[in-house]
């Protein structure tokens, strides 16, 4: 017995010291994104592709919630946060503090928010102040917008979320999501849910989204409904549109810089558009492109100046 | 002769065998003082890291700015004048707002529906298998009942969320389909277990000559049952329901997936509800270390875990009267 359970110990420390040796030598190549719900299937796509391509590169994505991700780059737990909103004043700060260096801010894609209702609604299209009105709580029956005599019953996302925060600010106007709301987790679990409650409302990436009706969405009264459609996204039209973030601590440079650079290229954002995401407009992907050459000539410059002294 | 000179010798070896045990014994009986005092500790330390980090809730200028035990626990004037919101959960928000009320009555909610509904299954179905019962299917039922433990609470939850939710809804005719009743009957799936294997000891313990004695004075099997056996197990029934509801305030995975999480304030049941230890497992998650916010999860875990230890504490304190009760003292 006794002599049983001290091979045993030896085997577990052995098995310990172990794994703790690869997981060590593994450690120098392995880049770790981490962040937003919306952007999972995403990053998991860029990384499958990535490493595809760059052998010997392993690239380990896992969701969240936004606020997770920069949580855990302010806690330096990830190489990348990935974000569906921009970083808050008092988050870059954090980085500032607890890393020692600036946040980067990379627009990496561009997401329209669509509306969702049960394919069973007749209500086809909404103005973002009756959307305002409906998730606040001023407007409870979907009468008063123009649809049956039914109550609105109403689902949000968990408050962790980017979806939440962005629908809060562009579409509540910072205002409170009126309590009847369920949170749920992530946007499928929102598509799952107004799929199966003929009253239901819901909201999330336009990516997601079968088995619902999206909602044309104006921007007030008396402008026109605009079709969450890849045009109109790109095009500035559709009202609830965004820009999906990468976010470093510190420009990124060796393999995180060929990655970061690599997201935005023509073949990254060709990945974006699969995956049913809105590729950046020209601009701003050489404006991103442009931040990361820089990073990439800094750290040359920098190379060359400690060497010549 | 030859006898006596050899027998110390053969003594010898067994004295030196002997010792070497009770060397060992003394190993083994300090090894495992140390396991059960490693699970004490680790109690312990766990309560002193969670109240610590909620003192701040008392204690802290920088987190009074934004929540007292007053706007934590009193109503509030949020809201519009002609629509006041007395108690509103909303922490991440302009003006973060900070109410337990929904979340209390949220737990609430969702435990006295599991309780409900599984204490009367589950007290039933202990008296059948230790009263009425033949062997054969008392061994069918007892292992199946206490399967249910082992199913991951996450199971049940998805099993809630996409069956049971849409089957309520139906029945019923309910506007939500996430809700606290949905939840608490998924819940109670959890709780049955529980219940079960604490009654059915409780009523094996009750002795045979209690049950003979009945039948002999001419009482039915039923009577004896309901009359005789269950009034004297009737500490370990409790006891059995005191731990249940203790789980059921403490389960998370269950009501995060099947309750709907809106922190509303009601006392309807067919309304989704916010429990406690969900917005703990929802929010955590992201709060900015050193928050308000944060802190006020830690309170939300002190007072959950004070809660369950009070709850098991009578629990077991019932276990222990009952033994005493049928030892016969």
């Amino acid at each position: 017995m006794n002599r049983n359970a001290l091979k045993m110990a030896a085997c577990g420390l052995g098995l310990a010291l172990v794994t703790t040796g690869i997981a060590v030598a593994q450690g120098g190549r392995n880049i770790t994104v981490k962040g937003s719900d919306t952007m999972v299937i995403l990053g998991q796509k860029w990384a499958e592709v990535f490493m595809s391509k760059n052998a010997g590169m392993a690239v380990q994505v896992t969701g969240g919630g936004s606020g997770v991700g920069i949580a855990a780059l302010i806690n330096g737990t990830t190489d990348v946060a990935e974000a569906s909103r921009p970083m808050r004043d008092a988050e870059k700060q954090q980085v500032k503090d607890r890393r020692g260096k600036e946040a980067v801010e990379l627009a990496v894609a561009v997401d329209g928010l669509a509306v969702y209702v049960h394919e069973a609604n007749p209500i086809t299209e909404l103005s973002l102040p009756q959307l305002k009105a409906i998730y606040t709580g001023a407007v409870k029956n979907w009468k008063d917008v123009g649809g049956k005599d039914e109550k609105i019953i109403l689902y949000s996302r968990e408050n962790s979320s980017g979806t939440y925060a962005y629908f809060k600010e562009h579409v509540l106007e910072n205002g409170d999501y009126y309590p009847t709301a369920q949170t749920l987790p992530g946007t499928a679990a929102v598509i799952n849910a107004v799929s199966k409650d003929t009253r239901g409302i819901g909201y999330g990436g336009i990516a997601y989204g079968k088995g619902v009706r999206h909602l044309r969405v104006k921007k007030d009264p008396n402008s026109p409904a605009i079709e969450p459609s890849m045009e109109n996204v790109l095009a500035g039209k559709y009202p609830i549109s965004r820009y999906l973030y990468w976010y470093t601590a510190g420009m990124p440079s060796g393999d995180m810089l060929k990655l970061c650079q690599w997201v935005v290229s023509e073949e990254g954002q060709k990945v974006v558009e699969n995956v049913g995401y809105y590729r950046l407009n020209p601009n701003d992907r050489m404006a991103t492109a442009a931040k990361l050459d820089g990073a990439g000539k800094d750290s040359k410059a920098k190379g060359k100046a400690a060497r010549s002294q | 002769m030859s006898t006596l000179t050899t027998a110390p010798r053969l003594l010898a070896p067994e004295a030196t065998g002997l010792a070497r045990r009770k060397a060992l014994d003394w190993v083994i009986e300090k090894v495992i003082l140390l396991s059960s005092l490693a699970a004490l500790s680790v109690i312990i330390l766990i309560f002193v890291f969670v109240a610590k980090e909620s003192l701040p809730v008392l204690t802290s200028a920088e987190v009074h700015k934004e929540v007292t035990l007053g706007t934590l626990f009193l109503p509030q004037r949020y809201g519009t004048a002609e629509a006041p919101l007395p108690f509103v959960w909303q922490p991440v928000s302009q003006v973060p707002k900070y109410s337990l009320m929904p979340l209390m009555l949220g737990s609430l909610k969702v435990t006295i529906v599991a309780m409900l509904f599984a204490t009367p299954l589950a007290v039933l179905a202990a008296i059948f298998t230790t009263e009425f019962a033949p062997r054969w299917l008392r061994e069918v039922v007892k292992p199946v009942i206490e399967m249910l433990a082992g199913i991951p609470s996450v199971v049940l939850g998805f099993f809630a969320l996409i069956v049971l939710a849409t089957w309520i809804q139906d029945t019923f005719g309910l506007d939500f389909r996430l809700n606290a009743i949905n939840a608490g009957v998924a819940l109670g799936l959890a709780v049955i277990p529980i219940i079960y294997t604490i009654c059915e000891d409780a009523l094996n313990a009750v002795p045979k000559s209690y049950r003979q004695a009945s039948l002999a004075l001419g009482a039915s099997p039923w009577q004896t049952a309901w009359k005789v056996v269950l009034p004297s197990a009737i500490p370990g029934v409790f006891a059995g329901i005191v731990l249940g509801f203790g789980r059921a305030v403490g389960e998370t995975m269950i009501v995060l997936m099947a309750s709907g999480n809106a922190a509303i304030t009601s006392l309807a049941f067919a309304e989704p509800v916010r429990t406690l230890s969900a917005t703990i497992a929802a929010e955590l998650g992201e709060v900015p270390v050193g928050s308000a916010h944060y802190h006020v999860l830690f309170f939300l875990g002190t007072l959950l875990f004070l809660f369950t230890f009070v709850l098991n504490w009578a629990g077991t304190a019932m276990i222990g009267r009952l033994r005493r009760r049928m030892t016969g003292a």
